[in-house]
């Protein structure tokens, strides 16, 4: 088991014929069993054409349509995102990760406005994607770094995510799912939706919550976690040493007007009984030692 | 990107929203004719810079002759304002706002902003105006009242007025109030803000809600549909390093300490300052390369930490993902080549082709000391600045 995606996802990859989309659809084909889940791609007015030996649609409704495509990947330009997600949506797509670094807010709060009524789980915008080990890699991550095995990660950032697989799989824990939910103030699932599927997962045996400063989507998770976690979860929140007021790097990672530091996430994480760390080096071994 | 207050008040007017009359002035004699244009008899003369606490700083005051214009303009003008926003290094003022004074009768607070949670921008509107809002909120939260925002439907005349009532706008008011908080949040809107703030907003003892201070920022990602927004960019009010490092899509902040970081991804910047400062030292600031990392990159991150003055050592921290480790090493050594480095630099590398990448590094010929995990790499850049003091 997993979360959101295995090996029997088949993949839609919007934007599929841009110097990214192909890129990194290549990565994500090779990797495991790649080449059975990505099934189709999307560029308006490129239908007929192939990537990677994968057909190109003019829309993603004929993609699932065609393919029987449940997810979508989206590397479409910024500008463009939203759209890219509404239309998944529409299409009835089950799973929406979106890679896109750059989208609009407004864009972002029309698109989850539009998506109240729907079932479609959105991931990100501006997120390194998701990845099942063994199974499925769908998005920008670098995959020979993960294992199987049964910790969950969710993550706000891409690197730091990496930092953090690694450390795991080095000391021989597997991952069941790693999920990137990105770095923009509006988005798709939150730190508190990816712990409740971990926290449903039979595989998953511990999750390590990896957060920024900025906003208050730790918290929120932490509240639920102490009512609700059968698991144990390990914590790291990046920014103890940033300045209020300054956007570091993430469009979401800003401390504003008194809200979203470090400080406030950790104190929410430790009182609802997770392991928080301040050393990013250390994340590994508590959740080893956790575990043991 | 922020604006000046002159130019949040012009955009707001043009949305219907009542603000003092003014005029933006840049030298001692604009200043007196505008103030004579004006005609009022009661001037304000407002420095110009992004920072709040302008006032107690010194930089508003107020003028009841054209004499006293002068010699107000020309004390503001070129001073450097000190404010609990600019840092203890202030900002030199090079603009004014010349505004007809108000007769105030009681203050009050607006603010718009995009609640993360709702997924919704949300207005806050207070009777404490002209205080520091994170203050009431945190005092008396009771005082700040809210109305989410349905995307499609925006900001109703009925969530408006409702406010306008709760924060205790007379009757004989709330109908211009409504209209002010409709044309701000249309303003909001319309040009993609990430915030609008009036605080004050005055109810004068003439009956006119007006917008005595105003600031507006904008969502950063949404300029490329704003071009009008984009000319009122004033790059005076920015950190030149900042401005030169985002030429070459490098995200930089400086910070207090004496450790440069060079990290590739924001998350993991962050988690290289914080370790930093958990083995004893402080960085000297946030760098994110993003995903490329290329020779021309490098140089240049390195030429910027190299300017500042309290530089001990860097730290070089790349998780090379699908970017091969090797391709980087090959990139930091010329770099390290092209701007002979002053300070020692430690470079943590992890990822595909680490083993060639350290290879690369260890016979490069310059001094470079390798480290393995971010652990070890704190611990080296530590005790190599400490080496330096």
């Amino acid at each position: 088991m997993s979360i959101l995606i295995n090996k029997q996802s088949r993949v839609v990859t919007q934007g599929i014929t841009g110097k990214t989309g192909e890129f990194h659809t290549k990565y994500c084909v090779e990797y495991a069993f790649g080449k059975a889940c990505f099934v189709a791609g999307v560029t308006p007015g490129k239908g007929g054409q192939q990537v990677e030996g994968i057909p190109v649609y003019d829309t993603v409704e004929e993609a699932k349509n065609t393919t029987g495509a449940n997810v979508s990947v989206i590397y479409v330009p910024p500008r463009f995102a939203a759209a890219a997600i509404d239309e998944a949506v529409e299409a009835g797509i089950e799973v929406v990760i979106c890679i896109t670094e750059g989208v609009p807010v407004k864009d972002m709060i029309l698109t989850r406005h539009k998506m109240r009524e729907q079932h479609t789980i959105l991931v990100g915008p501006n997120c390194p994607g998701v990845i099942t080990p063994d199974e499925i890699k769908i998005g920008i991550m670098p995959g020979y770094i993960h294992k199987k095995g049964p910790v969950g990660v969710i993550s706000r950032s891409g690197t730091l995510t990496y930092e953090v697989v690694d450390q795991l799989t080095q000391l021989g824990l597997g991952q069941s799912t790693c999920i990137g939910i990105g770095g923009d103030p509006v988005n798709g699932v939150k730190h508190l939706d990816v712990m409740r599927m971990f926290n449903e997962d039979p595989e998953t045996a511990g999750v390590v919550m990896v957060g920024e400063i900025g906003g208050t989507d730790e918290e929120e998770c932490a509240a639920w976690v102490k009512q609700h976690m059968s698991k144990p979860v390990v914590g790291f929140i990046a920014g103890v040493t940033a300045p209020p007021g300054k956007r570091m790097g993430h469009a979401g990672a800003i401390i504003s007007g008194g809200k979203g530091s470090a400080a406030e996430k950790i104190a929410a994480m430790e009182d609802a009984g997770i392991l928080v760390t301040r050393n990013p080096a250390d994340i590994g071994r508590l959740m080893k030692d956790t575990l043991r | 990107m922020k604006l000046h207050e002159y130019q949040g008040k012009e955009i707001l007017r043009q949305y219907g929203v009542a603000t003092p009359p003014g005029v933006a002035c840049f030298s001692v004699e604009d200043a007196v004719s505008a103030a004579e244009q004006l005609g009022s008899g009661l001037w304000v003369v407002k420095a110009q810079i992004h920072a709040g606490g302008r006032g107690k700083g010194g930089g508003v005051r107020l003028a009841r002759s054209l004499d006293e214009v002068r010699q107000h303009a020309a004390d503001i003008l070129g001073m450097t304002l000190i404010t609990h926003q600019t840092g203890p290094e202030g900002k030199i003022v090079k603009r004014l706002l010349i505004e007809e004074g108000a007769d105030i009768e009681r203050e009050f607070y607006v603010g718009l902003v995009v609640d993360r949670s709702a997924q919704r921008v949300v207005v806050m509107a207070s009777s404490e105006g002209g205080t520091e809002i994170e203050e009431v909120a945190a005092k008396t939260p009771e005082k700040i009242h809210k109305a989410l925002v349905d995307p499609v439907a925006g900001l109703t005349p009925e969530q408006a007025k409702a406010l306008a009532q709760k924060i205790g706008l007379p009757d004989t008011v709330v109908d211009r109030a409504t209209e002010f908080l409709l044309g701000l949040y249309q303003a909001y809107w319309d040009t993609d803000a990430s915030l609008a703030e009036i605080n004050p907003l005055i109810l004068t003892t003439d009956n006119k809600v007006l917008a005595l201070d105003a600031k507006l920022n904008f969502d950063d990602n949404a300029l490329f549909r704003h071009p009008e927004t984009k000319e009122l960019r004033d790059l005076d009010e920015e950190d030149p390093n900042e401005i030169e490092a985002s030429k070459y899509g490098l995200s930089y902040i400086a910070l207090d300490g004496n450790i440069g970081c060079l990290v590739n991804g924001a998350g993991l910047a962050m988690a290289t300052m914080d370790i930093i400062k958990l083995y004893g030292a402080e960085p000297a600031n946030f760098l994110d390369v993003g995903g490329g990392a290329t020779t021309e990159q490098v140089t240049e991150a390195f030429v910027i930490m190299l300017r500042n003055p309290n530089l001990k050592a860097i730290l070089v921290n790349i998780f090379g993902g699908i970017m091969r480790c090797d391709v980087i090493a090959d990139g930091l050594v010329n770099a390290a080549k092209e701007v002979h480095l002053s300070v020692p630099l430690v470079v943590r590398l992890e990822g595909t082709n680490v083993d060639r990448g350290r290879e690369i590094i260890a016979n490069s010929g310059i001094e470079i000391t390798s480290a393995t995990t971010m652990a070890d790499a704190a611990e080296k850049v530590v005790a190599a600045a400490q080496g330096q003091e």
